[in-house]
């Protein structure tokens, strides 16, 4: 019959209509600024650099080794090695970067710097939200903007935290025992010199004495 | 009690012709000079305001209305309910760079949206909003209305052939082979009103539904040719007026925007605005043929001013049009020709018959069952067979594809 289909669709539009007032699910549509959806662990939009303690100058983890400079595809990382050095996590003395840029209308958030640090310093962060009225001054990042703590990084990404924290603990271990072991060898090295300058000691001053007596 | 009574009448019906007093008062309180000019403002200024106001509130309501069917919110950023939104379109397509073609035709590119423009407030000036409350007394009004509504089409034309554009020239071809088409039952389906009204103003065809038998109105949609004259006009209106389903001139998944496709900035809000007055006005003479114009819809509602019966009515049917826009699909053209020449052509003929029988019948008590019976029966046969008819030629079946193959 003419005019049915018309009449079905006009219903069927009809219930969309009212059932969009009366059911709250039918309604997707996530109202952006006030409500937002949970990002996935794995969202990744530009690196920060990681630093360890309260003091981002202290604790940073970068010792200005070029490779991500190097890596970047885009070329938008720029690093300036430091003429002094600092001691890192191990208490190893590092350069550390006296200037480290990212432009970050440059990047392309491929994550090949995080890839490559060997020294856990890079990671990806998860903000989005970048937009500024300074296109140039405003999204080239220096490195006081791109420091971020450590808690950070394990509240944005936990499980990745979560490894390297456990990597970098038994690394520091590791080190904390080789010291120990080099301290507990040279300590006994240096009593075992210590006996044997004693020893001499003993015998030149038997050997002293018998001239003498 | 009956004093009471008188009171409150007394008080509706000066509610009720509020505007007519004032424009009374204003008019006889100028100086005589001035007096051509003030009366003209009066009705003028009113209607500038009034219908650009509703086109406003019209289209967030639309884009509303739109969303919910598809489960979206709408707009809801600017103002309360994102109800000021319109406002923010008119300072976007203000600011908005005003592009003309390089190989467009000037002049006629520029008259375009200001002919279709006044010819859509044109329109207005014959439609009763309220009792007494009419800008033109004209005996022809029917006449002036359809007349000037035809006007559009030349306008659409000069849109298209003046942007020397393929696209525009197509919708305007599109738009002018439906708008002709469908002209013909639009004004077929209201003769039957004009036969059984006598009369081509608008004013009388409105008194002469406003009258009540026990509680129920007399409007002509509650005849079964008055019923089906008003499905009928509607569904010519939406063509007429390029709504959808009927909006191929413009379809922007085929021909972008169709005639309109080279303007921009505030000559296209001028293309949209035409579009929404034509509907409006269209709607507004659906109502005043079919529906009672500014009539109440029971005896004793009509305490509440005529306008704002009006006006009521014209959002329902408003929402009517939304509501058609979000449910149908676009029709293809040969579609769409086929259902103007082959189904409502017909059926707009057979409305008049109808409508010749409903007035010589005699309307003694048997005959008022009898009537109505036979007269449905006009329509609904016709209908039947016509809608069988159709449905005959068109088989569905799963399309068989060959492909070439050797040997």
């Amino acid at each position: 019959m003419l005019g049915e289909g018309i009449v079905k669709g006009l219903i069927e539009t009809a219930r969309n209509f009212v059932g969009s007032y009366v059911d709250k699910d039918r309604l997707v549509t996530v109202q952006y600024p006030e409500e937002r959806n949970p990002l996935p662990e794995a969202a990744r939009n530009f690196p920060f650099l990681l630093y360890d303690g309260d003091d981002p100058e202290a604790g940073l983890r970068c010792v200005s080794c070029h490779i991500c400079e190097k890596e970047c595809p885009p070329r938008c990382i720029h690093i300036e090695k430091s003429t002094d050095k600092k001691p890192d996590f191990v208490g190893k003395q590092q350069f550390y970067p006296k200037v480290f840029n990212i432009d970050v209308s440059v990047c392309m958030s491929c994550q090949i710097c995080v890839e490559v640090c060997p020294f856990d310093a890079i990671r990806m962060d998860k903000e989005f939200e970048l937009s500024t009225d300074d296109r140039f001054g405003g999204l080239l990042w220096t490195k006081k903007e791109l420091a971020k703590p450590n808690e950070y990084y394990q509240k944005i990404h936990p499980m990745e935290a979560a490894e390297t924290d456990a990597r970098r603990a038994e690394e520091l271990k590791q080190t904390q025992a080789k010291a120990a072991a080099a301290a507990a060898a040279a300590a006994a090295k240096a009593a075992e010199a210590a006996k044997a300058a004693e020893a001499a000691k003993a015998g030149n001053g038997a050997a002293g004495k018998e001239p003498s007596a | 009690m009956n004093g009471y009574f008188a009171m409150a009448t007394g008080l509706a019906e000066r509610v009720d012709q509020i505007f007519v007093t004032f424009d009374h008062w204003a008019v006889t309180n100028t100086p005589e000079p001035l007096r051509w000019l003030v009366s003209i403002l009066l009705i003028v200024v009113p209607i500038l305001a009034v219908f650009p106001g509703l086109f406003a509130l019209t289209t967030v309501l639309e884009r509303k209305g739109l969303g919910r069917i598809q489960n979206r919110y709408g707009p809801n950023r600017v103002g309360p309910y994102g109800l000021l939104q319109p406002i923010a379109d008119a300072v976007k397509s203000l600011t908005k760079e005003d592009v003309v073609p390089r190989t467009a035709d000037g002049v006629v590119h520029y008259l375009a949206p200001l002919v279709i423009v006044s010819t859509a407030f044109l329109a207005y000036a014959v439609l009763p909003v309220g009792r007494n409350m009419i800008a033109v007394h004209l005996d022809a009004g029917l006449l002036f209305f359809f007349a000037i509504g035809s006007a559009t089409e030349l306008a659409v034309f000069m849109a298209g052939w003046s942007s020397r554009n393929k696209y525009s020239l197509l919708g305007a071809m599109r738009a002018i082979a439906q708008m002709i088409s469908y002209e013909v039952p639009l004004i077929l389906s209201s003769i039957a009103v004009i036969m059984i009204a006598g009369t081509l103003s608008p004013e009388k065809i409105v008194l002469e539904q406003a009258q009540y038998t026990g509680i129920f109105p007399h409007w002509y949609v509650f005849t079964p040719w008055g019923f089906a004259g008003f499905l009928l006009f509607m569904t010519a209106a939406a063509a007429e007026t390029n709504r959808s389903p009927f909006d191929l001139p413009e379809g922007e998944s085929e021909i972008i925007a169709g005639y309109f496709v080279e303007y921009s900035g505030f000559k296209f809000a001028l293309f949209f605005l035409a579009e929404y007055l034509e509907i409006f006005a269209v709607s507004g003479l659906g109502i005043t043929l079919f529906l009672g114009g500014w009539s109440a819809p029971l005896s004793f509602l009509a305490v509440i001013p005529s306008w704002i019966w009006f006006f009521a009515k014209l959002l329902v049917m408003i929402g009517v049009f939304i509501w058609v826009r979000g449910t149908m699909p676009r029709l293809r053209m040969d579609q769409l020709m086929n259902f103007a020449w082959k189904f409502m052509l017909p059926m707009a003929l057979i409305d008049m018959v109808c409508a010749g029988v409903w007035r010589f019948l005699p309307g003694g008590a048997l005959w008022v069952v009898l009537r109505w019976l036979i007269c449905a029966a006009i329509i609904v046969v016709p209908y039947v067979a016509l809608a069988r008819g159709l449905e005959q030629g068109r088989k569905i079946e799963q399309r068989v594809y060959r492909y070439a193959e050797e040997g």
